[in-house]
């Protein structure tokens, strides 16, 4: 399996071990137990739980009225609307390049095969803020693209286009990276029983490869969705910031923080934050899926 | 697998392309590789160094640069260690023993990966900053955190502590305790068994989540903009660094810690791949 970072959360189920009968009588046969729960717990406590909670705290002490005063807001519902209709159209666009570059990489050998897969780690591997500077610069009026965008009348910078851009560039590796290994273990000789079969090539894809990786390809695409609902390195490089316009949620957060508003920063944070976790269990939801499909195909 | 195109003895390979289709997707695969991420890798490197290696070397040394350069390998060195001496025991907890709350335990390794940074920067902010759940108590003995360097560590650690758990997890589970149990059972004592047993198992997996640990710290912008207060000369990171230039018009600055930047996310892509060869990805 190759992956750079969070697309190998993938396997999550196997990666986590939950997936396995547990053996049973070899409990607590190692030393270190008591060392090992020690260091994780306290750990995840101070580093994870803790801030967490204090965070949800906060947003409590808000009540429901004034909570539903912020998160109802006109400049936050914009907010909303353009980071998932933005998150939505990048996840789109990653889930067809995605599967067009893991289906290529998996399935042939071509000269620069190793560096391509080396480059859809990039967008992992390089810092936001960098992405952000080389997409904005590229896509700048007197940029490498802009100079042939622009004059066509299709405007990426300052616009609600450039967001989606910064979107599906960061988020970009998920769906290779979740398909190629499954696409890796599809047998040839599915494929080949098929065509013998009389089934056309189109017909193999749809009918044989599609539903096999579809668990791993949707596992993919929400997970795009769900990096790109959070970035924002790049976003606010290229967006423009302009309220109601090209404002996202992140971006409102961080104006709320900087005008003192600490009870909207707290309450848009929770709303993020109920995404994020809604995400999770669905992408989860999506292994478990995942799983049973690759038992049945055993 | 090896592709000899001259032994024409041998069934074709099948993954050679064969059909006007399949040269189609790897053309289309090319173009759109090359347009959506090897063009801006590039601009990004020959906008740094247009004006040539001593303009670039005179835009890092400013001292705001070199100090924001200072200050993020910094937090490489203070975080690393500690998320993977966290990424072991957490690997060593869930993958050798079984014990009631795993699952919850998982759960919440997992966690810091679907927070998106500003949050992350922000529940910080709700527990050590002056409106926080810890502020009373920190200003009581005049400590403070956010805004300081100590900021930049916690989030950095929080954001990235997922990194080397997960490389490990899956590896140490498919390895088993079968190794640890047989040198437990020859005597070894635990601190043994780690070093020579189940370290020269892991090590290489080891170092590739340490690696992907680092990027992410040396990259992170979005929670460290939130705790940083982003001080000039002082608690800006070069992530952060590279906004500030931007917006000051100094573009040839901005690139020149971009490109420093750039290059070090191409020695993560190579080391990568590299230790994922080790690892047998």
């Amino acid at each position: 399996m190759t992956s750079l970072d969070a697309a190998r959360e993938t396997p999550r189920a196997v990666a986590f071990g939950t997936s396995r009968a547990r053996k049973p009588g070899r409990r607590h046969l190692l030393p270190g137990f008591g060392l090992t729960f020690g260091i994780t717990a306290l750990y995840l406590v101070l580093i994870v739980a803790l801030p967490l909670a204090a965070m949800l705290l906060k947003t409590f002490s808000l009540g429901w009225p004034e909570f539903w005063r912020i998160v109802s807001s006109p400049r936050a519902i914009s907010a909303y609307w353009i980071t998932f209709s933005s998150a939505a159209a990048a996840a789109v666009f990653n889930g067809f390049f995605g599967l067009l570059l893991a289906w290529v990489l998996v399935r042939y050998e071509f000269p620069g095969k190793r560096i391509i897969d080396g480059l859809v780690d990039l967008p992992f591997a390089l810092p936001t803020a960098v992405a952000g500077l080389a997409l904005v610069t590229l896509f700048g009026p007197a940029g490498w693209y802009g100079q042939l965008l622009v004059p066509l009348g299709v405007t990426v910078t300052h616009a609600q286009l450039g967001i989606i851009v910064a979107m599906a560039f960061t988020s970009l590796p998920f769906v290779v990276r979740t398909v190629q290994p499954v696409l890796e273990d599809i047998p040839e000789d599915v494929q080949e029983a098929a065509r013998l079969l009389g089934a056309t090539p189109f017909q193999v894809f749809s009918r044989v490869i599609l539903p096999l990786i579809l668990p791993a390809f949707t596992t993919g695409v929400v997970l795009c969705f769900a990096r790109a609902i959070g970035e924002f390195g790049a976003v606010v490089f290229i967006a423009g910031n302009l309220p109601g316009m090209t404002e996202i949620v992140s971006l409102l957060i961080f104006i709320r923080l900087d005008e003192h508003n600490y009870p909207a920063a707290a309450a848009l944070a929770t709303v993020l934050l109920t995404t994020a976790f809604v995400t999770l269990f669905l992408t989860n939801l999506l292994q478990a899926w995942q799983l049973r499909y690759a038992d049945k195909s055993r | 697998m090896q592709i000899n195109p001259a032994d024409a003895s041998l069934p074709a390979d099948p993954r050679r392309p064969n059909s006007a289709v399949a040269w189609g997707l790897i053309g289309l695969a090319y173009l759109m590789a090359g347009a959506v991420l090897l063009v801006p890798l590039l601009l990004i490197v020959v906008t740094g160094f247009r004006e040539g290696v001593g303009v670039y070397l005179a835009n890092i040394v400013e001292p705001e640069t070199l100090h924001a350069i200072f200050l993020t390998v910094l937090a490489a060195i203070v975080v690393v260690p500690i998320n993977v001496g966290f990424g072991i025991a957490a690997a060593w907890l869930v993958t050798r023993y079984d014990f009631r709350g795993k699952r919850l335990l998982i759960t919440f390794i997992e966690i810091p990966f679907s927070v998106s940074p500003i949050v992350a920067g922000v529940i910080y902010l709700f527990l050590y900053g002056g409106q926080g759940l810890l502020g009373p108590l920190l200003a009581e003995f005049d400590l403070k955190l956010m805004f300081t360097v100590w900021a930049i560590f916690l989030v950095s650690l929080f954001v990235t502590s997922p990194f080397v758990a997960r490389e490990l997890i899956p590896l140490m589970q498919q390895q088993g305790g079968e190794d640890e149990e047989a040198a437990l059972s020859l005597g070894a004592n635990g601190r043994q068994i780690f070093w020579h047993v189940t370290l020269p198992n892991i090590r290489w997996a080891l170092l590739y989540g340490a690696v992907l640990c680092n990027a992410r710290v040396i990259g992170e912008f979005g929670a460290v903009s939130v705790v940083s207060g982003a001080i000039r000369g002082q608690t800006n990171t070069l992530p952060l660094q590279i906004e500030l230039l931007f917006n000051d018009f100094n573009v040839t600055g901005a690139f020149a810690a971009a490109s420093t930047l750039a290059l070090l996310a191409v020695l993560t892509i190579v080391l990568k791949s590299v230790l994922e060869r080790k690892t047998g990805h």
